[in-house]
């Protein structure tokens, strides 16, 4: 690419090239638009944390080829008021539930393929469309799709400033960066934007405004080019906010993940078949509480809280070929007290910890499958289910840390995706779909599957309405 | 020379690159790698021999993969068990140091083709009467060679062969450590033949293909194999019937263009050349490295191979009527020669090693649980036990 072949105007401009933008950009250039994809990542790294998802959560009244049974839209929304605790715009959750019914067929007739039957470990194939190959395979093949349809898309070029005009948006300035650092910058223009730039869970300093020194301890789940240029950009401009500026999808994972990226692999699936202890050897949370796939998203934050952002799972043998295997090896001991000195802890508070354990537990019969009977009393805190002495053998420990998948704040958006601004009226040209507008939905917690399912529907509304606005523009 | 895989470096690589993908799993839809991968907690060089006699190299886990090249996790399914399986290949081969071969099978293979077909051409100088070599007999090969000294050669290299084979089937039994074989059932290998035959695992998991050449998925690979393979199977057919015509009904040859071994020859040939050729057209397309330079070699030994097999094949055919009929029949001979006598020792036997991990896989899938593997040293990560 030189300087004088670089095309700038467009009818519609899509920020961030994963699930959402993409959807956002095919919907767009099937309407006959001219589209453009910013994405500020390499080719390798496209598609932000779309490329370490795995599945959809999709509604349906009947079994589908890819999903068992029913998941009917009340149940979903039931679910999701429960993890969010009632923090969601009733509005927008239930446009997403019901776009996800369209969601399979629109992604199959593009190239994407789900997975006929779920093997693994999180029982979800009842509520969540698998993948085939995951989300890299999504991203490729919608990718695939853009370019077939015309849609231009540049890599390594992240949104430096988008240029408001009251609520309108003239145009955005692209610092072109990495292998094509010698374009500069450019300004690109056109008639309808859609912002699908995802959250800022990788600008630590940003994660530190809200969450003190404690955020230099995260380690961040996907790419390290999610820093939420865009989004500062636009609350900064008059745009509405919405979602906590500490809310984010954060689980606890292995201690020796990478900074950034390391995704899935990095997952430790053995909490609720022993103990967590902090850096004090003490408990902390119930980790027999419910189902480790309804309860790993609450764990990043629970570890958040503890001195360091450290907690150590201990297991014994009796745990062993029931959870994941890991991508690391566990510490390994004979007795707890030598696991201590492994980890760092106190080897007799430690001991005391898990003898206090041990003598709550009261014996039942273990089934890791369902809520068991088997449970602590006179504990605190308790654990109320699969509880088990420590009393096998070697014992292991697998170190914990915050794992920050994405963060909720976001723009506000009404039911064409069209974005807000502060006063509550809608832009005339913005829209915004994915991790930059989630929060609008998931004001807290976390339900497996609904990122991309928020993504892909309402990126698909702000490509109709992008291309819509750019047809009555033109 | 490798006899076991514990001392394979490409076997500790796998298994550095199979923690990763068991903890990960996303790929468990696209082949029989992973299904089999996820009924272990840790592998053994045995598990992964097998792992790696179950991959078809078809790239979809490399360019579907988030820790691929550079994420610093360097995840490269295809590639580790293209090198794993060449391991095998040597570890399993008898003789033992003609195992060898694999590690430079394009030189090898090449310079066994030339031995062959020089030897022919030489034998064909020394005892045949250049008047019968270069005469015209109406498309009558026998007058230039006749049947039984053609039965006589082929037929020893074959008991050779076919002795390789077997006994090199029984080493990768070993090697993998599988079970004894009374253990698998009928329909393990009717799974097993039937995956293969189908080449299902080539076709990434769903209706569209594997990720070959490119990242898009294409079902061009599967379609140049299976002219490849059924072109291989119709001309080795033609032969079959040929023999049961001389010996079962006395009809000798030549035979007519519109005979069954004709048929089947002239199909078959052309299978043979389309088929590899369209391999090697999509070989040297593959950009991404889902394989080593080593095997790279193995594959276009074969391929170049068959290709020649099956164009002097046809061209002996065309011109079996003519003067050059001699020449032809001594070229198209000297590499049928050649190809036999790559078969234990270059790409060729990886039929027979695919087949019987399919099977050792159907037997897994059967029971629910890990077979294979089981008969070799136990897993050497600590939480595996």
């Amino acid at each position: 690419m030189t300087r004088g072949d670089l095309q700038t105007a467009f009818d519609v401009l899509v920020i961030g090239g994963g699930n959402a933008g993409l959807s956002a950009a095919i919907v767009a250039a099937e309407g006959g638009r001219r589209v453009c994809i910013l994405e500020g990542a390499p080719r390798f790294y496209r598609g932000g944390n779309s490329r370490h998802t795995r599945n959809l959560r999709g509604m349906h009244d009947a079994p589908t080829p890819v999903l068992t049974d029913a998941y009917p839209e009340e149940e979903y929304y039931q679910d999701l008021l429960r993890v969010t605790k009632g923090k969601t715009t009733e509005k927008l959750a239930r446009i997403a539930i019901r776009g996800s019914q369209d969601s399979v067929p629109w992604l199959e007739a593009r190239g994407v393929r789900f997975q006929k039957a779920l093997s693994g470990t999180l029982h979800l194939g009842r509520t969540n469309a698998f993948y085939l190959g995951g989300g890299k395979a999504l991203v490729n093949a919608l990718y695939r799709h853009a370019e077939r349809l015309g849609v231009v898309v540049h890599y390594e070029a992240p949104v430096e400033s988008v240029h408001l005009d009251g609520d309108t948006c003239r145009g955005v300035t692209v610092r072109f960066a990495g292998s094509l650092a010698t374009l500069g910058a450019r300004d690109f223009t056109a008639q309808s934007v859609v912002f699908a730039a995802g959250g800022f869970q990788a600008n630590i300093p940003w994660l530190k405004e809200s969450w003190g020194a404690a955020a230099d301890n995260f380690i961040i789940r996907g790419t390290p080019y999610n820093r939420g240029a865009v989004l500062k950009q636009l609350l900064d401009q008059g745009v509405a906010q919405v979602a906590d500026p500490q809310a984010c999808h954060a689980v606890a994972i292995d201690g020796r993940a990478p900074q950034y990226d390391g995704g899935i692999a990095t997952r430790v699936d053995c909490v609720s078949l022993g103990v967590v202890v902090n850096e004090r050897a003490e408990r902390f949370y119930d980790e027999g509480e419910d189902f480790w796939p309804k309860r790993y998203a609450i764990w990043g934050r629970l570890v958040a809280a503890q001195p360091n952002q450290i907690g150590h799972v201990l297991i014994d043998h009796k745990a062993i070929g029931l959870f994941m295997p890991t991508i690391f090896p566990p510490e390994r001991a004979d007795s707890i007290e030598a696991l201590a000195g492994k980890i760092g802890l106190d080897p007799q508070r430690l001991t005391k910890t898990v003898a206090d354990y041990n003598a709550a537990v009261r014996d039942g019969r273990f089934d890791h499958t369902e809520l068991d009977d088997c449970h602590t009393e006179g504990l605190a805190p308790p654990k109320t289910h699969w509880a088990r002495r420590l009393d096998t053998p070697p014992y292991y420990a697998y170190t914990l840390k915050p794992g920050i998948t994405f963060t909720y704040l976001g723009v506000a958006i009404d039911e064409c995706a069209r974005v807000l601004m502060a006063d509550g009226r809608p832009s005339a040209n913005m829209f915004a779909a994915g991790e930059i507008m989630a929060g609008n939905v998931l004001g807290e917690g976390y339900l497996a599957g609904i990122g991309m399912t928020i993504g892909g529907v309402f990126g698909r509304i702000a490509g109709e309405g992008a291309a819509a606005h750019a047809a009555n523009a033109a | 020379m490798l006899q076991t895989l514990l001392n394979s470096e490409s076997a500790a690589e796998a298994d550095r690159i199979l923690t990763i993908c068991n903890a990960c799993r996303y790929c468990e839809g696209h082949c029989a790698v992973f299904p089999a991968m996820t009924q272990r907690l840790a592998f053994t060089p045995a598990d992964l021999g097998y792992f790696a006699n179950l991959c078809h190299n078809c790239g979809s886990c490399y360019h579907h993969c988030q820790y691929a090249d550079p994420h610093e996790f360097d995840v490269n399914v295809p590639r580790s068990m293209a090198d794993l399986r060449l391991d095998t290949y040597e570890a399993a081969a008898w003789p033992r140091f003609l195992g060898r071969s694999f590690q430079n099978n394009g030189v090898w293979t090449a310079l066994l083709t030339v031995v062959a077909l020089v030897v022919f051409q030489l034998a064909a100088a020394a005892f045949i009467d250049p008047a019968v070599l270069f005469g015209n007999h109406g498309g009558n090969f026998y007058a230039v060679l006749s049947h039984n000294v053609m039965v006589t050669v082929f037929g020893a290299v074959s008991l050779f062969v076919l002795a390789a084979i077997v006994i090199g089937m029984l080493r990768f039994w070993r090697l993998i450590g599988a079970p004894p074989v009374k253990e698998i059932g009928l329909r393990d290998v009717a799974q097993a033949v039937h995956d293969a035959m189908t080449l299902k695992y080539m076709g990434g998991g769903a209706d569209l293909g594997c990720t070959y050449p490119e990242e898009a998925p294409s079902k061009l690979r599967r379609l140049f194999h299976h002219l490849t393979f059924y072109g291989f199977l119709l001309c080795f057919a033609a032969t079959s019937v040929g023999t049961l015509y001389h010996y079962g009904f006395g009809w000798v040859a030549p035979y007519g263009y519109f005979s069954l071994p004709k048929i089947l020859g002239i199909v078959g040939g052309i299978g043979l050349v389309a088929g590899p050729l369209g391999l090697i057209y999509l070989k040297r397309r593959v950009a991404a490295p889902v394989n080593t330079e080593a095997t790279r070699k193995l594959d276009a030994g074969l391929l170049v191979l068959l290709l020649l097999t099956g164009l002097s094949g046809l061209a002996l055919t065309a011109l079996r009527g003519t003067d050059l009929l001699g020449f032809f029949l001594m070229l198209h001979l000297g590499l049928v020669m050649g190809l036999f006598l790559a078969m234990p020792y270059g790409k060729f036997i990886h039929g027979f090693y695919r087949i019987q991990a399919l099977v050792g896989y159907a037997l897994e899938q059967r029971r629910g649980t890990r077979v294979i593997g089981a008969a070799a040293a136990p897993p050497q990560r600590q939480a595996a036990e």
